[in-house]
Parts: structure tokens; sequence; C-alpha cells
């Protein structure tokens, strides 16, 4: 290893031994208002996220409580409806694309070696957006909600249909959040394109930030169409444009090609993130290198690059003509490959591995068990024919659940679990994270699984009630009882973090022997990150100073070998 | 917590609690009823289309059976296999190109067999066979069987009931006088190949009855078109299946499916209804004129 100077370089063992020091180097609430600071940003980013997250948890337990028995008339169709766009909205733009930003916004410049982001005002700025969009968008809970759904499809979402202000703030949170990841994506795209330790070439950046680089481009992608649609949905509801308007020669299928443009690479979004700590999470708890790491990376590529070119299978139902139909299954089938690709390499990953149990990795493999049968039920709706049968059914519902809570929300609580040493200096409960994962596990499972079965059996989504003797009643009672245990699962999980950040065990600065950066420097890391910046000679930088400091001292690092993971 | 102590409770706590939830699971499955909901396919049965998506959906379900428990088996396997109790010390794999060129190219393959599978089977899907029934009427508006002998219903979505209309002069103006017309329950002749030109006078709906094939979108501004030639008699139901407003749970259809005789019968007297209401609302709006009420 190659440090700036030799002292530093005998310092290296020495900084493992660090105490921890306080989460937050001061009480005072002005200097979260007022911080750059990529780790304050990004914790704000993960509690704000959260707070949105349980938000969205309670809408799906209403919706559920509702239609756990036919013609229930717990809630009207006017309240659930409004549940429906919340729900969506909130999962979507309020939880899981901002939450990859609060891990990338504290983890990215940890990994790559550099003491903040590359414009670390724009970044507050993004947040305080990304706030501010939240913010108007409850604030209809006091007048009126939103009730066309996440996808607002025009003409209900116009002013003759919808004439409420909450589909106005609908729109606002769509340009507030959109600007906030617009800001933020550009400035992870600059902080690792410019801002690498010196050494980290590409071939040796983290899987993770490879995955947050290309959330970076898919978000600049994305979102423009979706500013200006809903620009336009706002122009025809104010201001007498006629964009969707199928009265005056609008069409509401330019709505759908627009908003799909941006929602399906919106998915990718959401998942390729979440496979970035799949990435980091299960090799380091195999005690093995990732198998293929250009594999991973480059299908990371890939399906972005796909993602783009596959939006009208949302369509498949809409006027198209059966070519078009041809072109988006066939572009939709391509997508499964690199994603195959990611599940045989992480189970490789494994293969011959020496497994540390640990909840993180818990959380990646039962990812893995989830998001198989996700991405298998997209086969069957890329095929056009059978998506008009399954199309705006529950099995949809089933499907979308089993790839974003598998595949993003399973891998946020890995990352949770994996890094909340490095951002608060204590471990989370092991025994209690474990509980967390089977109540979150099974009652995933139970609620979604039957859910197929509803799609298949003919129940739509977004109906608020349903008649008895459909077939449909004990599926709905099964999936609203997983529900709840599912929301266990999660509440056993924040109650650990609750517990913990200030009793957990104390972590030091590598409590998992990881194999990137942000192990290096002490949990939580200081302001501004490193003293020095390690010179990276490989994909997995800890692991050579570890094995330097080996050599150089003696002391034994217990690294690639079936430890179990060691206090500080 | 100590190290240990995780590892010790994991095999005190962890797998009776997943046990016990797994059974949860696999019984209320058990128990769930099967007389009217499907588990694993989609309805069908009502009409050849449905029955081609059916069969369709069957042979990428089983595929997809075999990938599915390759996969998943191969995750638990090594999650048991390779934990580091039984082995010390991980082997230090980069990679194997020829194995990840084999599986990429294995995936492909698959999705190429789906591909060739779902062309094959399309046509059957999306072109009307030749009415088994005396043919009622014909015309040279699309979809067509071979011979074009069709029956035209129309389909006019609105909030929250579908309304249709009988006969192919409703392509030109579906509220023309003396067009036979129907809402909620539609009424069709067993064994005629039925096309359905579909669209909405306010907002998006979707028309579907999943026993006669897939959900087409009744958009405003477009007309869309589907087909169904049912066996019957039957009732078959179905509902929008695009959120279309408050009401949009209530928005359901039934197809009643009899006899073509009986259709006929049907039709006639839904005509003779609708121009007694008629004439009665004439001659209230009348009366109401005259006493100075309207």
């Amino acid at each position: 290893m190659s440090v700036t100077t030799a002292q530093a370089a005998r310092a290296v063992p020495q900084i493992t031994t660090r105490e921890v020091t306080a989460p937050r180097q001061t009480k005072r609430w002005i200097d979260w208002i007022v911080t750059t600071d990529h780790k304050k940003i990004g914790i704000m980013y993960l509690v704000t996220t959260f707070v949105f997250f349980f938000l969205g948890g309670v809408e799906a337990l209403m919706m559920r409580v509702q239609l756990s028995e036919p013609n229930n008339t717990l809630l009207s169709g006017e309240r659930f409806n409004q549940l429906v766009t919340l729900h969506g909205t909130t999962m979507v733009f309020l939880f899981v694309v901002p939450v990859m930003a609060g891990f990338g916004n504290y983890f990215v410049p940890l990994m790559i070696g550099a003491r903040d982001m590359a414009f670390p005002r724009l970044n507050a700025l993004s947040y305080w957006l990304l706030l501010l969009g939240g913010v108007v968008f409850y604030v209809t809970l006091f007048y009126h909600p939103p009730e066309a759904g996440w996808w607002s499809y025009p003409p209900l979402s116009e002013i003759q249909y919808s004439p409420s202000g909450g589909q106005d703030a609908w729109i606002f949170l769509i340009h507030l959040t959109g600007i906030s990841s617009l800001l933020g994506a550009i400035n992870f795209y600059a902080t690792i394109v410019n801002m690498r330790a010196p050494g980290m070439s590409w071939g040796r950046l983290p899987l993770f930030v490879w995955a947050i680089l290309v959330y970076a481009v898919l978000l600049i992608i994305a979102l423009p169409p979706v500013a200006a649609a809903v620009t336009m949905l706002l122009t025809d509801r104010h201001f007498g444009t006629h964009w969707f308007d199928p009265t005056a020669h609008g069409s509401p299928v330019l709505w759908q090609h627009l908003f799909w443009f941006f929602g399906h690479p919106e998915v990718y979004i959401m998942v390729l993130p979440g496979f970035g700590i799949i990435s980091e999470v299960i090799p380091v708890f195999s005690r093995k290198p990732i198998f293929g790491y250009k594999a991973v990376a480059a299908s990371t590529a890939v399906i972005a690059f796909l993602a783009t070119l596959v939006w009208a299978h949302h369509m498949f139902a809409s006027p198209i003509p059966i070519v078009v139909l041809g072109f988006f299954m066939l572009s939709s089938f391509l997508i499964g490959v690199p994603t195959g690709v990611k599940i045989f390499n992480w189970i490789s990953t494994m293969w011959r591995g020496s497994l540390v149990m640990t909840t993180a990795l818990y959380y990646a493999a039962g990812m893995i068990a989830i998001f198989v049968l996700g991405g298998i039920t997209g086969i069957f709706l890329a095929v056009f024919p059978v998506d008009w049968q399954l199309n705006d059914t529950y099995f949809v519902v089933a499907h979308f659940h089993y790839t974003i809570f598998g595949g993003a929300i399973f891998p946020v609580l890995a990352g949770l679990y994996y890094w909340f040493p490095k951002m608060t200096g204590r471990l989370l409960n092991e025994r209690m994270g474990k509980i967390s994962f089977w109540f979150t596990f099974i009652g995933f499972n139970m609620t979604f699984f039957v859910q197929h079965a509803l799609g298949l059996s003919g129940m739509v989504r977004r109906i608020y009630t349903y008649q008895p003797g459909l077939g449909w009643s004990t599926y709905n009672l099964i999936s609203t009882i997983g529900a709840f245990i599912l929301a266990a699962g999660i509440v056993l999980t924040v109650i650990n973090v609750a517990i913990n950040y200030k009793r957990g065990a104390l972590a030091g600065p590598d409590p998992w022997k990881g194999n990137t950066l942000e192990w290096f420097v002490p949990s939580p890391p200081p302001v501004n990150n490193f003293d020095v910046i390690p010179r990276v000679r490989s994909v997995e930088p800890m692991r050579d100073i570890r094995r330097q400091v080996e050599r150089s001292t003696g002391v034994t690092q217990k690294s690639g070998g079936g430890e179990r993971f060691a206090r500080a | 917590m100590r190290p240990h102590a995780s590892d010790a409770t994991r095999r005190r706590l962890g797998i009776p609690l997943s046990a016990a939830l797994a059974s949860c699971v696999l019984v209320s499955l058990v128990l769930a009823p099967s007389a009217s909901a499907n588990l694993l396919t989609p309805k069908a049965g009502g009409s050849p289309n449905a029955d081609q998506i059916h069969s369709l959906y069957t042979i990428i379900l089983y595929i997809a059976a075999v990938v599915f428990v390759g996969v998943e088996a191969t995750l638990i396997y090594s999650l048991y296999r390779f934990r580091a109790k039984k082995v010390r010390v991980a082997a230090q794999i980069h990679g194997n190109t020829r194995l990840e060129i084999g599986w990429t190219v294995g995936a492909a393959l698959i999705l190429v067999i789906l591909t060739v599978v779902t062309f094959v089977k399309l046509p059957s899907i999306i072109n009307p066979p030749n009415s088994t029934a005396p043919f009622l009427e014909s015309a040279l508006t699309q979809p067509s069987p071979p011979n074009g002998k069709r029956l035209t219903i129309c389909v006019q979505g609105r909030q929250f009931i579908w309304r249709y209309v009988y006969g192919a002069a409703c392509e030109n103006n579906p509220y023309a006088p003396k067009l036979p017309y129907s809402f909620q329950e539609m009424y069709v002749p067993a064994g005629v190949t039925v096309v359905l030109s579909i669209t909405a006078v306010d907002v998006i709906h979707s028309w579907w009855v999943p026993s006669l094939g897939g959900k087409v979108d009744a958009v405003p501004g477009y007309t869309t078109y589907t087909w169904f030639q049912a066996r019957g008699p039957a009732l078959y139901h179905g509902q929008c299946a695009q959120l279309c407003g408050r009401q949009h749970a209530f928005m359901t259809a039934q197809v009643d499916v009899m006899s073509p005789s009986d259709y006929q019968q049907k039709l006639a007297q839904l005509g003779q209804d609708i121009q007694k209401a008629n004439s009665q609302v004439t001659t209230l709006r009348a009366y109401l004129t005259k006493t100075g009420n309207l």
C-alpha cells in the first residue's frame, strides 16, 4: 500500500482503535438546517424517507383492512382512491427513489475516497426540495388529496373530473421531487466521475457506486419527459390548453407515452441502487470477491439502456398497433437477460463462500428469493396477449411489489443493517434483526403471493370493494393478515434502530471486515471523511489494507476466513 | 450481544418462528376456496381467444416453474451448505467467463423459445374464427373472421356503467334511433363471432370479461376492437379494469349468452321496450309542457 507518508502508513492499524464519537457533532438543530456535509444530508434523507415510508405503509394497511372482506363500508370509494394515490406516489417519489439518494449521499463519497460531494450546497438544496415536495403533497390531507392514482391518467386527472387542488399538489410534488432528483443526479455524476481516490479506475469502482452512477444517468434521462407531461397537465387544467383532452383533439394516450417513458426507467431507478447494495453485502458476508465483477457492472448499464426502450409494456391494452406491441414484448424480454445475469452472479458469489449469517445477509438473500419471482412474473406480463388478461389486475400488483419491495426495500433494509454501524458507530441487535427479517419475509409473501391468484381470478386493481361469491374473499383476508405481519417486521426494525441508536454495542470502524473504503474511516466518519486517502489497487481496497497491516505488524486482521465478525 | 449468542438465538428462535409463519401461509392457501377462484392460471372457457391465451400462459408457466425451482433451490442450498460453520475458508473465485457466457446465452434461448411460442399462438388470439351458428349480418370493418360474417356490438364506457348498442350501424352513430341498446348486461348469441367496437365518452375505462378474452382499453377519442365467440348459454362476469373514478368498483359488466333464436327475440323485445319507454316519455313531456311544468 502506498500512502503519502510512511507515518500515515503506520497509522493505518491505529485508525481501527479510534474511539467512537457521538453521531451528532453538536445537538444544535440549526446545524442540521445549514449543513452541507454529505453525511448529515444523507441521514436527513434517510430519516425523512423512512417517515414517508411509515405514512405510505399506514395507507397500505388502511386499504388492506378495507379489502379484507367483501362489501366493506369502512372506506368510501373517494377515500380509497385518495389512499391509492397517496400510497403509490409516496412510495415511489418520497420513499424508494430518495432513500437511495440517502444511501448514495452518505456512502458514495466514502466509498470512492472523496471528502464530500462535488457540489455540497446543491446537495443540500436537493434535500430541501424533496422535503418541500413531500410537505406540499401531504398538506392535501387537510383539504383534498388527489384521487386519480399515481399515474394520474387524463382525462380523469383533468379539471372536469378532478376539480380539487389535490391534483395540482400532485403536479407540484412531481416538479419539486423531480428537480430535487435531477440536481442530486448531476451531483452524483460529477462526484463519481471526478472525485475518485487515486488508483480507483472504472474497473475498481465499488458496485454500489456503479449502481448510483447509472441511477443518476437514468434520472437525467427520465425526469425531463415527466416534468414536461405534468406541466402540460397543469396548463390543461388551468390555462386552457388541450394536450390530453379528447374533446378538442388532444390525446390521453400521449400522456401514457410521456408518463411511462419516465415511469419504466423509474422502476430501474428504484431497483438498480438496491442491486448495488446487494452486490456489496453478499461478497462481504460470503468472504469472497463478487463473482464476475465486470458482468455485474455491465449488466447494470445494459439494464439502464434497455429500461428506456420498454415503456409501452404498461400500455398493452391501450390503442396501439400489434407490431408495436411485439417490439415492446421483445425489448421487455431482453431486459430479463442482464437481470438474470445479476441473480446468477450473486448466487455464485455465495457458492463455496464462507457465509457469515448476519441480518444484512438475511435481507440480501431474502431479496434474491423474492426478486426471482418478481422477475419471472415480469416475463408473463411482457407477453402481450397474456398481459391482456393480467394487466390492471392484482397479478400486476403482486408483480411490482415482488420487484420493488423485493428488489428495492429488502436491499434498503439489508443496507440499513449493514451500514448502520458506520452511520452511528453502533451495531443493531442481530437477534431482533433476524426476527424482524422473518416477520418481513413471511408477511411479505403472505400479502403478495395470494395477490397473483386474486388477479388470475379476475380481481382488478384499485377497486375499493367487491361482491362475495367471486372467490376473492379468502385470498383478500390472507393478504390483509400478511400485511400486518409484514408491518410488524418493519416496526421491529424501527424499534431496533431507536434502541440501538444510542445504546447499541460499539461497532468500531470495520465491524464486518468490509471491502470498501467507508470501513477505513472511524464510525461515524468525521467531517471531511479522510485524513489520508489511500491508493486503491483493487475493487476491494480494505481487504488489501488489512493484508498490508498483517504483513507489516504481524497482527492478524481476520479476513478471508470463517471468522465471526468482531467487535472493536 | 455476543456473537455466539446470536447463533444460538437463531437456532432457538429463528427456525420455529419461520416454520410457524410458513405453515401459516401453507394452511391458508390450502383452505382457500377453489370454486370460482383461480390459483395458477387465468380464467378461460368462454371463448376461443380466452382459451388460447390460457394455453399460452400455461406453456410459460411450465418453463417459469422450472427456472423458479432451479434458482430458488440453488439459493437455498448455497445458504445451507456454505455457512461459515461448515466452510471455514471461502474459495477466492473471481468469476468464470465460460459459465457466465453460458447462462447469458441460456437465458436468451429461453426467451427465444417464448417469443416463437407467442408468435405461433398470436393469430388464434387476435383473429376471430367463422361463426359456428347461422350468421346474423355481415360488414367490412375490422377485425373480421375469414368469411366476414359477424355481429357488431358497440361498447360505450362512461362513469360508471357500460352501454351496449347492437348492430353494425352503431359505429356511425351509437345514439341512432331504432338501434336497440342495453346497459351493464350484454346479450349475445352463442356460437356467433361477436366484434366489439369500444369507445369511451368521458374518462378511460377498460373492457374486460375474463372468460371471454383479454381486456381492451376504452379511451375517449379512440375506437378499439376486440372479439369473442361465446359458448353458451351462460352468464359471464367482468368489470372495468382501469381506474375511472370513485365508483370504479361498481362498473361491472355481464355477458348473457343465449341461443341465436332467443337472442333475436330478446333484441326485438329490447327494441319494443325502448320504443314504449320513448313514447311514454314523449307523452309525459307533452303533458308537462302543456301544463307549464317544463
